[in-house]
């Protein structure tokens, strides 16, 4: 677990040090996880190892976002006085983007044949 | 009274309680969202952030002494980031096959919610400084923030918006497509990842392995594709 869990920590630290150094628009951890998916297509054994702290985190992901979503508590003045137009925007914009992204990978997927086994 | 005045002027300056109670209002969460069925409208980050901004603005703590002790679950959002590649390499193989639609639901997503939310938003009304910090609300909070500073938004607003927006793609992707009578998992999943990055993502791997795992892939994809496009649309737009 201990191996697993450094794995990770040394592939976000990777990601990190790679965008400084390209000065890359993604945020390190980003690039870490496209690092750590190169590696394992590179080294297969490599997934088995990652797999026990990987999957341990992603199980409460969204208690990461808990404390960000907190910070809702210094801007209860701006959301309270715009906070129709911003809940219209936000709830009609996710829907639509949802709709456009899903259309899309539908319509791509039949017309390449892409279909699932 | 006067030794609960004591016993909390200690304890409020103390991370471990705020550390504690973080995990705590989760625990709440998700117990409650379990006892539903995992029904979406029960969101566990929902009544997180319910129980914890009351209890801030019952005890009038500073968001800032809050953090000092929610930084150290914060701090856990890096290494998950890293961790979703674990779920894509273990559908590779799916993904592999289906990267024409994943490019294609990737552009149309990022470009449908900047549009959407600039045009509705200026429908309704909403200030300038608002409309910027609301840009990049589909991407990963780290990179949204970043798009936001440089538009000149707001980044604390956008941190918010940016949960907001992944709350309301994950209560919203299930009955939705499930009305719509989508059964294509990887198209489920990949779209609630473009439009509503980590949360999003951790809703579809509730849901199925194979819409978490292209959830995954969508949040990587449009926190990348946001970084670039967002500056541009935005300046067209604004």
């Amino acid at each position: 677990m201990i191996f697993s869990v450094t794995l990770i920590l040394v592939f976000q630290l990777a990601g990190v040090v790679l965008v400084q150094l390209l000065h890359l628009p993604v945020p390190g951890p980003v690039a870490g996880m496209a690092l750590l998916l190169l590696a394992m297509l590179l080294v297969p054994a490599l997934y088995d190892k990652v797999r026990p702290a990987g999957q341990g985190i992603l199980q409460h992901l969204s208690l990461l976002f808990v404390p960000a979503g907190v910070g809702v508590v210094g801007h209860i003045g701006t959301l309270g006085s715009q906070g129709w137009g911003i809940a219209v925007a936000l709830i009609g914009s996710t829907l639509l983007a949802l709709l456009a992204g899903v259309f899309a990978f539908l319509a791509l997927a039949k017309l390449t044949g892409a279909a699932d086994d | 009274m006067t030794d609960f005045a004591e016993i909390w002027g200690y304890l409020g300056r103390d991370p471990l309680l705020w550390l504690t109670l973080t995990l705590g209002a989760y625990v709440v969460g998700d117990a409650a969202s379990r006892a539903s069925g995992r029904n979406p409208l029960v969101n566990p980050v929902l009544i997180a952030m319910i129980i914890l901004g009351t209890t801030l603005w019952a005890t009038a703590t500073p968001y800032p002494v809050y953090f000092e002790g929610a930084q150290f679950v914060h701090f856990m959002l890096g290494p998950a980031t890293v961790a979703l590649a674990v779920p894509l390499y273990g559908q590779i193989h799916r993904i592999r096959k289906a990267a024409l639609p994943l490019i294609g639901a990737l552009l149309a997503g990022v470009v449908t919610s900047v549009l959407s939310v600039v045009w509705i938003g200026e429908a309704m009304g909403l200030e300038r400084q608002v409309l910027l910090s609301l840009v990049p609300k589909s991407a990963t909070a780290p990179v949204a923030l970043g798009v936001s500073e440089s538009l000149g938004g707001s980044p604390t607003l956008t941190a918010v918006l940016v949960i907001l927006t992944g709350i309301c793609g994950a209560v919203v992707v299930t009955p939705l497509m499930n009305a719509l009578g989508i059964r294509d998992w990887r198209a489920r999943g990949f779209s609630v990842g473009v439009a509503a990055h980590g949360i999003g993502a951790a809703r579809a791997l509730q849901v199925n392995e194979t819409a978490g795992a292209f959830a995954a892939v969508g949040m990587g994809l449009s926190a990348i594709a946001t970084a670039f496009l967002a500056p541009i649309l935005a300046g067209w737009l604004l």
